[in-house]
């Protein structure tokens, strides 16, 4: 329950927006109730007394409801849009503030894609939190208030029975649904995925199943998956046309007896007649208002567990929490690693055991060896995206756990196989590189990454918009531009993590080139699992399983007899430009 | 769009006949519910009847209401049914088109995405066929019967009710197509949104690394809000539509309602008839009310669509031929002779004028650039593609005049990503030959070289694969591929290996394995391993589309051509 009122909660600073539209929305129900009960009036009274001058109330105000329903409609739909977005806004910023921090060793786990996707549909899935829950349960309440309390004056039974139907309509008949529907959402959702998943599967392996002569199998299997999830649709189907069928019995029966209620009252005198046929048209009426609660008891529980996930996010610990009293980082590009242990989790194997190395200002050092050794958690541990276990990070001398996280990646320029491209221009993604630089400096970045020549055959040029992480580009010019953001960084120890991971030997080549223009002038880490363009670094690292198992010059561990060599030997296997 | 849409829903008429049947047979036990109403309430108010007298009139509506009431249910189950049959069909036709295409057609990155968009995009034409196909029928035809019946039962309430019909579309099409290109601006920039948030949060560790990430925290603030203020002002002309309808809909009830309570001053009209054509008036606009909310529904579909319509419309390479080549005991000879393809929309020919040879049971490696054609040629010997011009010939038979499935099952191929599908190990081995017993299966896995980590498995041969199930290595997976190969026994095989170094134990395994699987087969890989381009038969190297050298590794090395520099820079990077 402390989830609802926490999402209520959310609203409490649109409280008067959320109140007009609350009361538009019970306004255009009245309308259009009013304007078919006075209507009924009207005939009635007309045919009774048959005097044009009896009736100009009447007429005034069945012009009055006939002409204002649909702009009461248009504005409250107006304001109830404004105030869901005004909510997701907000929604969205506080789940970026919770997770900034978090991001991302917070978010550590096989599925950080997923959860991440998981938490924007969640907020989108807000989105129902007042259109399709709060608002149509208060309009609901208060309209059917005010129906009944207009029953009341013609008398208690036809206002008991009216109140009696609507209960009905509004509450049991969606608990109804809910009873029937219980568990087929799910088996819908998981026939419908595994129909994807497979229809996915297929297209990626056509080769493989068109070769295996096995073309008609897809086709087949495909049909079955479809035809299991047609008929979980048309089973659901079936409890929805139950629904509408009930609302519509209900509501009509509803009409009925309330009329067949407010017979002996007429019979007796104590009701006019002429009121009569208005009553029965009030009650039908005012069904428009239970009609949306189906809706709004499912949404009810998604916003619910939509709304749950997402507070929890305010319980998630970072994996690291800046000093209270952070010390300065000196500034000089000295990182050492003094006999450092990390785990991901508890209990979790080390993906580093200690490891012990000095890069001195000014020289350049690399960590090689196959992966899975640990190469890019040294990477995660020198941006201080963890803290180690065991042992100590220090730059410029200061253990990193004394200083603020900013200010220690201020002084590195990373650029990493997965540097994020964001959806945006290439001048926007430049910009990250460093906010407000000039014309001239985006010039000169692209130019020493070698990018100049492409960006300039684009019709749009630096505006040019690099798509969904940056796949209107190739990888290597993905590389590139990363690069050319590094350069704009321009930090005075600069961290390479596998730039050419999955790149074509040359457009490798081509990065590599671009690399060596970042690096120069630079203290640099390179960590690589290809041994290429090793001979200008002063110390290469050999890494497995965590452990530094062999450290020396590339020329040096390309003689001895241990993993270098063995690494070297197996990519001499492969032929670079097939 | 909409006429190939109604196509479609052919294979559907049944259905979507019985929904609309029913809406009518609805709209028909509405109007006896309203007659027996209107009678009722006007014996009592004017003739002072008790509840005894009405009954039977009580019967009649009670009767009515849930004769109603039942056809709304059947016509959503039959709706529904509707749109089943509809997607299945389609569905179909879909699969067997991209099969039709073939793997050459979904290379590319674009088609890729098509190919995905279209096939989870079939889902999404749902709300068409259930709920916008049925409406729009009823949306014609319940306006002219109420119309209809409202004239007879009053000429001046039926003509203005008739009047007002049409101009509800024409004010809707003034409105609506304006209003339709808003909202479908607002569609995309809502899905953009979410999609820039979850972008912003991917790049949460790079944002970090630059020093970002709490700038970008404002910046998430001012573009949800900058989006709110778009949104809200395309609202207001989106909403325009509905605004129009609701305001005829009610401004035509006041109006009737005025009218008719003039005429009843001076007895132009029964009591009973005014207020049955006051209670048919909301009914005679509700079709085109639902119109416009079943449309909204259906809109989201109509960029589906577009996509599954896109694909099913292009020309899928033509695949004639009823040949069989009759099965030797060795390898058959491959024979190529100036084959050229482009693919539809490149400028630049994959393959230009090529000619070579796969002697029968040799083993030739096929070298080159990355974008040089050999995948294209491996497409045209499995004939996902057909050849623009020249000819393949396997032993002297024009390949295309080969039946397409009995030529491919004497290929067996051997990709650089094996597709491993939804399903148990020993289900994915069968692929090749599902008639193989399991002591032939495990024969192929022993062969090659997979029988020792599928042993090792949670479940063994029974253990699930896929995107589900274990994760395989590239190593075991091309392993399982080798199996397959093994389980298939074609006399042509086709490898592609993978471009760089797998774990050593699978390495050498694989090596091992494909030893035993090439004798006695004709053979092609697409080589990457130095060792492979040593052991072969043959090497021919293909840059741009062309055999551009073809012979053994020493003769080539001694050309001091392409190849002979290939295996220089393999040196000099190594270094």
């Amino acid at each position: 329950m402390s989830v609802y009122r926490r999402l209520l909660g959310l609203l409490w600073p649109y409280r008067r927006r959320v109140a007009l539209a609350v009361l538009l929305g019970v306004a255009t129900i009245v309308a259009n109730t009013g304007l078919l009960a006075t209507a009924a009036y009207l005939l009635s009274e007309a045919a009774l007394v048959r005097l044009l001058f009896g009736l100009t109330g009447a007429v005034y105000l069945v012009r009055l409801f006939g002409l204002s329903r649909a702009f009461l409609r248009y504005g409250e739909r107006l304001i109830s849009h404004g105030v869901t977005f005004r909510l997701l806004a907000r929604v969205r910023t506080w789940t970026y503030q919770q997770i900034e921090p978090l991001a991302p060793g917070g978010l550590v786990g096989k599925r950080s894609g997923d959860l991440l996707a998981r938490i924007v549909k969640d907020v989108d899935e807000l989105e129902h939190l007042f259109q399709h829950v709060i608002g149509p349960v208060a309009v609901a309440f208060l309209t059917v208030g005010c129906a009944v309390g207009a029953l009341l004056i013609f008398g208690t039974a036809p206002a008991l029975v009216a109140l009696a139907f609507l209960l009905v309509a509004g509450i049991g008949l969606p608990l109804l649904s809910g009873l029937l529907e219980r568990g087929r959402g799910g088996r819908r959702l998981a026939a419908r995925s595994e129909l994807d998943a497979q229809l996915v599967d297929g297209v990626q392996g056509m080769a493989d199943l068109l070769a295996l002569g096995r073309g008609a199998d897809l086709a087949l299997s495909a049909g079955e998956l479809g035809d299991r999830l047609g008929s979980e649709q048309r089973r659901a189907s079936v409890v929805t046309g139950l629904h509408l069928g009930l609302s519509e019995l209900v509501a009509n029966l509803a009409l009925v007896a309330v009329v067949l209620a407010a017979i002996p009252l007429v019979g007796s005198s104590r009701m006019g007649g002429v009121y009569l046929a208005a009553l029965g048209l009030l009650v039908m009426g005012s069904f428009e208002a239970v009609q949306p609660l189906g809706r709004a008891f499912q949404f009810l529980g998604r916003t619910g567990a939509a709304g749950e996930r997402l507070f929890e996010l305010a319980n998630v610990r970072p994996a690291v929490a800046d000093p209270t009293e952070p010390v300065p980082v000196p500034a000089m590009p000295l990182l050492e690693f003094d006999h450092v242990g990390f785990a991901y989790a508890p209990g979790e194997p080390r993906a580093l055991d200690g490891v012990t190395f000095a890069l001195e200002p000014g020289s350049r050092l690399a960590i090689v060896g196959p992966s899975g050794a640990g190469k890019s958690t040294i990477v995660a541990l020198a941006a201080r995206f963890w803290d180690p276990t065991e042992g100590e990070v220090r730059l410029g001398g200061r253990d990193l756990r004394h200083c603020a996280q900013e200010d220690v990646r201020s002084h590195l320029a990373v650029v990493t196989q997965d540097a994020h491209l964001f959806n945006n221009t290439v001048r926007a993604n430049l910009m990250v590189g460093r906010p407000g630089a000039t014309e001239a400096e985006l010039a000169t970045a692209l130019e020493r990454a070698r990018l100049a020549e492409l960006i300039e055959s684009l019709p749009q040029g630096l505006d040019t918009w690099v798509g969904e992480h940056g796949q209107r580009l190739s990888g290597g010019e993905r590389q590139r531009l990363a690069i050319a953001r590094a350069l704009l960084r321009d930090a005075p120890l600069l961290i390479v993590d596998e730039v050419t991971a999955n790149l074509d030997p040359i457009v490798e080549g081509e990065v590599l080139v671009a690399i060596r223009e970042l690096m120069d002038g630079r203290t640099t880490l390179l960590i690589t699992h290809r041994l290429v363009q090793l001979d200008d670094v002063d110390e290469v690292l050999v890494l497995d399983h965590g452990r530094v198992v062999e450290r020396g010059t590339a020329a040096g561990l390309a003689m001895a007899n241990g993993l270098y060599r063995r690494l070297l030997d197996a990519q001499n296997q492969y032929l670079t430009l097939a | 769009m909409e006429r190939k849409l109604v196509q479609e829903a052919r294979t559907a008429r049944r259905p979507l006949v019985l929904a609309v049947a029913l809406g009518l047979v609805g709209v028909a036990a509405t109007v006896v519910a309203y007659v027996a109403i209107a009678d009722l309430i006007a014996r009592v108010f004017l003739h002072g009847d008790r509840l005894d007298d009405v009954a039977g009139n009580v019967a009649v509506v009670v009767l009515a209401i849930i004769a109603r009431s039942t056809c709304s249910w059947g016509r959503e189950v039959a709706a529904q049914d509707a749109a089943v049959r509809a997607k299945q069909e389609l569905r179909g036709r879909l699969i067997r088109q991209l099969l039709a295409l073939g793997p050459g057609f979904s290379r590319g990155e674009r088609t890729g995405e098509l190919v995905a968009a279209a096939t989870a995009g079939i889902e999404r034409l749902d709300p068409y066929f259930s709920r916008y196909l049925p409406q729009m029928a009823l949306s014609g035809l319940v306006p002219l019967a109420i119309g209809g019946y409202v004239l007879w039962l009053d000429r001046l309430s039926g003509a203005l009710l008739l009047v007002t019909l049409p101009i509800v579309p024409v004010l809707l099409i003034l409105v609506g197509s304006y209003s339709q290109e808003h909202i479908e601006e607002q569609w995309l920039a809502l899905s953009r949104m979410g999609a820039y948030f979850l972008d912003v949060f991917q790049g949460l560790p790079t944002l970090k690394l630059f020093g970002r990430s709490r700038a970008e925290g404002e910046r998430v603030a001012r573009i949800s809000d900058e989006f709110r203020e778009r949104t809200v002002q395309v609202l207001r002309y989106a909403f325009l539509s509905s605004l129009v309808l609701e305001f005829m809909t009610t401004a035509a009830i006041a109006m009737v309602a005025v009218m008719l309570g003039v005429r009843l001053l001076d007895g132009g009209i029964a009591y009973r008839t005014a207020l049955l054509v006051l209670l048919l008036t909301p009914e005679f606009y509700r079709p085109l009310r639902e119109l416009g909310l079943a449309r909204h529904a259906a809109m989201e579909g109509k960029v589906a669509a577009e996509r599954v319509f896109a694909v099913l419309e292009m020309p899928a390479p033509a695949r004639g031929g009823s040949g069989r080549l009759p099965r030797g005991d060795r390898g058959p000879e491959i024979q190529i002779t100036d084959v050229g393809y482009r693919y539809p929309g490149s400028v630049m020919s994959a393959l230009d004028g090529v000619d070579l040879l796969l002697p029968a049971n040799a083993r030739t490696a096929l070298v080159g650039p990355s974008g040089s054609g050999k995948s294209t040629l491996v497409s045209l010997l499995l004939r996902f593609l057909e050849p623009e011009t020249g000819t393949v010939w396997a032993n002297g038979h024009d390949i295309a005049t080969l039946d397409v499935e009995s030529w491919r099952a004497q290929v067996a191929l051997v990709s650089q990503q094996p597709y491993l599908f939804y399903g148990t190990v020993l289900e994915n081995l069968r692929l090749a030959r599902p008639s193989a017993s399991d002591g032939e299966v495990r024969r192929a896995a022993e062969l090659a070289g997979a029988a020792d980590f599928i042993d090792a498995l949670p479940r063994g041969y029974d253990t699930p694969l896929g995107e589900r199930g274990a994760r395989l290595s590239q190593g075991q997976g091309q392993r399982l591929a080798i199996a397959r190969a093994f389980l298939k026994d074609a006399p042509l095989l086709i490898l592609d290996e993978p471009t760089s170094s797998l774990d050593p134990e699978s390495e050498e395994r694989i090596r091992d394995a494909l030893d035993r699987l090439s004798a006695g087969r004709t053979v092609l890989v697409i080589a990457h391993r130095v060792n492979t381009v040593f052991t072969a038969d043959r090497i021919v190297v293909l840059d741009r589309g062309r055999v551009v050298e073809q012979g053994r590794h020493r003769d080539l090395v001694a050309r001091g051509g392409l190849y002979a520099r290939m295996m220089a820079d393999r040196r000099a990077v190594a270094a």
